[in-house]
């Protein structure tokens, strides 16, 4: 068993009188394939921007390789290894593909050239013969590997891909799959939230799923499709 | 970009020596008079495009940071009998930390609050300008500017070349930020926060210093004011047309790149300049509010995307 | 010096200010609060409703009167202002705030110029018999120029807040901000809703301009001195609720009558602009959603 790289223990996230998140417990093991399932609503998004920090948990620590990072700002989560996709591809329009990975590469250390480490990025993820359009011209696949690109150029230690297959055709999937994958080869530690179903099955080493904000169901992909929880909570069983 | 660096450079250099020879080449003070204005507002239009034009983050009170500058230049070269450089940089020191302080109480939140703030920071510096009496109050304040130095041959001379220094710098500096990690941090933050801040980018940080950049240069703008017009008064000073020019002349000019307000501002203020002379200051205002809404319209790109190399073939959301 | 006296009187001006801030901010909790148009013009709409009014005045009528008159040609005005807007950012796919709030300063300087050239740059002011006078009631002095304008206030708020709530076509317009597909699957056109929306948003305006132009005089550029105040109250209130405007209006009201009684009233602008920082700088999560 490799060492855990991220740690939650106990946190919540409340707005008003709404739960959103938690309390919730959840290890992630260095290089680990973790899926995230549940219905819309229940706490993934959350969890996602209590991990980045874009919102504080009321309640409850995140460790990262150790360190408290609980109340950190998102910037320093990213430079840390924090690295995240969003589910709506967000370019930075007005830029180049390759200015959109100068931007993450300005704020991490790079042995080497900056320009050629997101070269060589975008190339591994197929997007080298669109290196100086700029981000507005590319299509929706492409714009799926662009966020990936952006997110990976830093080098994280995990990364967290918000639904980055949503919209896009089975051949498209298997792409980003396979990106996914490489990525997760080299030892990065892969969050993966996730509604298509067969992907996030093929994908993952460990499946999660949540409802209104709480863990209901662990295990391998086999086990999470045979448990009765989440049968209920997806087929109303 | 090196070449393009020295191509700069190169004409930075050519336009400050014009503005130290022209004064004793061309005999008539009128032409000097009007081109402190152009100038003027080409150090508004670009000091605004730092945050504006790159971050996305629109200052409507822009006449209120130059109003500072102009004030806090008259108050100490009058009554502390400071030179001039140093009113002028007091006067960016006051506009950098209005910006952050503007910043930073509004900037966490979203960018029409900043807005509308910018919107309210005119008014209440000119509350502020009207109720302390050392300031002149509401009748304002005469300045006896300093005496022009050996190698300008005149006061309007002087001036011309002391805001030419200004504009020339302010656009260098703008030229800097744009072409640095600055400026690539501050496009991200206006394409999207959320995706820069995760990123890695410093999103408050960097706008807070897009805050103080564009500040200094919009209140330095104002610095050399009470010499040019011996009085300085709020209504002057915080003019509406200010913080209008500020907008519309990086607006017409395109807001991406350096050139663009130096463009708008050149051309605006120039037709400004020949105008006022057969127009009101009204219809004055009157002409640029429907340049403004004509251009935020139908070509929010501004010129440079109307003439420029690359069409990009209508608006960008 | 501290007497029971000024202070009982500064309250009540302030709540009576307030209520006349109310309804100056009424449009803007509308076309900001609830369709999230950042329509920074309303103030001078506002201004523009107060000539309108002063127009008529001059003629002999009523002041109030006039204001009635005058909803029928603000409604449609607001229509033709959305419609501008709508026309401008559509064909870029949505609008850009940014984009907008400066269409909108445009608009407004616009308008104030226009203002200018027909009235010139003076300020006007309107006389009715009715509120030359005060109310007294003991050591209380309530000059009618602003107890008529503020009865006003909470009249039309009522009205636009029982229309929002109560009627059909209310509902469809706070609806539109969050559920534009819903409405459409239900057979309404978000579009025109919108539009009808920002209509009674600017005809508010004309009642506000009556409002203002009783109490003292206006001049063009007053739209200015009240942008700070307005947004201040949409802002506070929690975005697009009307009732909520009433309140907050009161206690920039109140905080301003007592600025200028123990200070000096020329500090009074910059009260509500310093009350909209602190509540930006202090309440922010609370008011984070508010403009997306």
């Amino acid at each position: 068993m490799s060492e855990i790289v991220l740690s939650m223990k106990g946190v919540e996230k409340v707005f008003g009188a709404f739960r959103a998140l938690g309390p919730l417990d959840l290890d992630l093991r260095a290089g680990e394939r973790l899926g995230i399932i549940g219905p819309n609503g229940s706490g993934k998004t959350t969890l996602i921007n209590c991990i980045t920090g874009v919102y504080r948990p009321d309640r409850g620590s995140i460790h990262f390789q150790g360190r408290d990072i609980s109340h950190i700002e998102a910037h320093r989560r990213a430079r840390l290894g924090i690295s995240r996709s969003f589910q709506i591809p967000r370019p930075f329009n007005g830029m180049t593909v390759l200015e959109n990975l100068l931007v993450p590469l300005d704020y991490c250390h790079i042995d080497g050239s900056k320009e050629e480490r997101a070269r060589s990025v975008l190339t591994s993820v197929g997007l080298a013969g669109r290196i100086s359009h700029p981000s507005e011209s590319l299509s929706q696949l492409e714009l799926r590997k662009l966020e990936l690109a952006r997110a990976l150029v830093g080098d994280p230690k995990v990364l967290i891909a918000d639904e980055a297959m949503a919209g896009l055709s089975e051949g498209e999937i298997d792409e980003v799959l396979a990106i996914l994958l490489a990525l997760n080869r080299s030892g990065v530690a892969v969050i993966m939230i996730e509604h298509i179903m067969h992907a996030v099955m093929r994908f993952s080493e460990r499946i999660v799923c949540f409802e209104t904000g709480r863990l209901i169901a662990s295990g391998t992909s086999a086990e999470i499709a045979e448990n009765p929880l989440v049968r209920r909570v997806y087929f109303g069983e | 970009m090196r070449k393009n660096s020295f191509l700069f450079l190169a004409a930075v250099g050519i336009v400050l020596v014009l503005g130290f020879l022209l004064p004793w080449m061309v005999r008539n003070p009128f032409y000097f008079f009007v081109g402190y204005v152009v100038l003027q507002y080409v150090t508004i239009a670009t000091g605004w495009n730092i945050l504006g034009g790159y971050a996305g983050y629109i200052n409507f009170g822009a006449a209120g940071f130059f109003g500072s500058g102009v004030y806090l230049s008259a108050f100490l070269f009058t009554t502390l009998g400071l030179p001039l450089p140093l009113c002028i940089l007091a006067a960016a020191i006051f506009g950098a930390i209005l910006g952050v302080l503007t910043g930073y109480l509004t900037l966490r939140i979203q960018g029409v609050y900043f807005a509308i703030a910018t919107l309210g920071l005119v008014v209440v510096l000119e509350t502020i300008v009207h109720n302390i009496s050392a300031l002149g109050g509401a009748s304002g304040m005469a300045v006896y500017g300093p005496r022009p130095p050996a190698w300008s041959p005149g006061p309007s001379q002087y001036n011309f070349t002391v805001m030419l220094i200004i504009a020339v710098a302010s656009v260098a500096l703008a030229r800097f930020v744009e072409i640095s990690w600055i400026g690539r941090g501050l496009r991200a933050v206006k394409a999207s926060e959320d995706a820069a801040e995760c990123s890695g980018v410093p999103t408050l940080r960097l706008k807070l210093l897009a805050c103080a950049l564009s500040g200094a240069v919009l209140a330095a703008a104002g610095a050399p004011y009470p010499f040019y017009t011996s009085y300085v008064e709020p209504v002057t000073a915080f003019s509406l047309i200010i913080g209008l020019n500020a907008i519309a002349m990086p607006l017409i000019g395109g807001t991406k790149s350096w050139s663009g307000p130096v463009l708008g501002a050149l051309l605006l203020a120039s037709v400004q300049q020949i105008a006022t002379v057969t127009i009101s200051s009204e219809l004055n205002i009157l002409f640029v509010g429907l340049v403004l809404i004509a251009f935020v319209a139908f070509a929010p790109g501004g010129l440079a995307d109307l003439f420029g190399r690359k069409p990009s073939g209508g608006a960008k959301p | 010096m501290f007497s029971i006296d000024i202070l009982l009187n500064a309250i009540v001006t302030g709540i009576l200010l307030g209520s006349v801030y109310a309804s100056l901010a009424l449009g803007l909790a509308i076309t900001f609060g609830i369709l999230h148009i950042p329509n920074i013009a309303h103030p001078t709409l506002v201004v523009a409703g107060a000539f309108f009014v002063y127009t008529l005045a001059q003629w002999g009528l009523d002041p109030i009167v006039a204001a009635v008159i005058g909803l029928v040609p603000f409604y449609v005005l607001g229509l033709a202002l959305y419609l501008f807007y709508s026309r401008v950012f559509e064909r870029r796919g949505g609008a850009n705030v940014l984009q907008s709030l400066t269409l909108f300063f445009g608009l407004s300087l616009v308008v104030e110029i226009l203002l200018v050239l027909s009235f010139g740059s003076e300020l006007k002011s309107v006389n009715v018999s009715y509120i030359g006078s005060s109310l007294k009631f003991g050591a209380l002095t309530v000059p009618y120029r602003l107890l008529i304008p503020a009865l006003l206030g909470p009249v039309m708020i009522a009205a636009v807040w029982l229309y929002l709530s109560r009627t059909n076509s209310g509902t469809a317009i706070r609806a539109v901000a969050h559920e534009e597909r819903a409405l459409s699957i239900a057979g309404l056109d978000p579009a025109a809703v919108k539009r009808h929306a920002f209509g009674i948003a600017t005809a508010t305006a004309v009642v506000a301009g009556a409002a203002l132009i009783m109490i003292g005089p206006v001049e063009p550029f007053g739209g200015r001195f009240q942008i700070g105040r307005v947004f201040a109250i949409v802002v506070l209130a929690g975005m697009g609720s009307i009732p909520g405007n009433l309140v907050i209006a009161i206690v920039i009201g109140v905080a301003e009558a007592l600025v200028a009684s123990y200070l000096n009233p020329s500090w009074s602008p910059g009260v509500a602009f310093a009350i909209l920082l602190l509540g930006l700088a202090f309440r922010p999560q609370g008011l984070f959603g508010a403009a997306r």
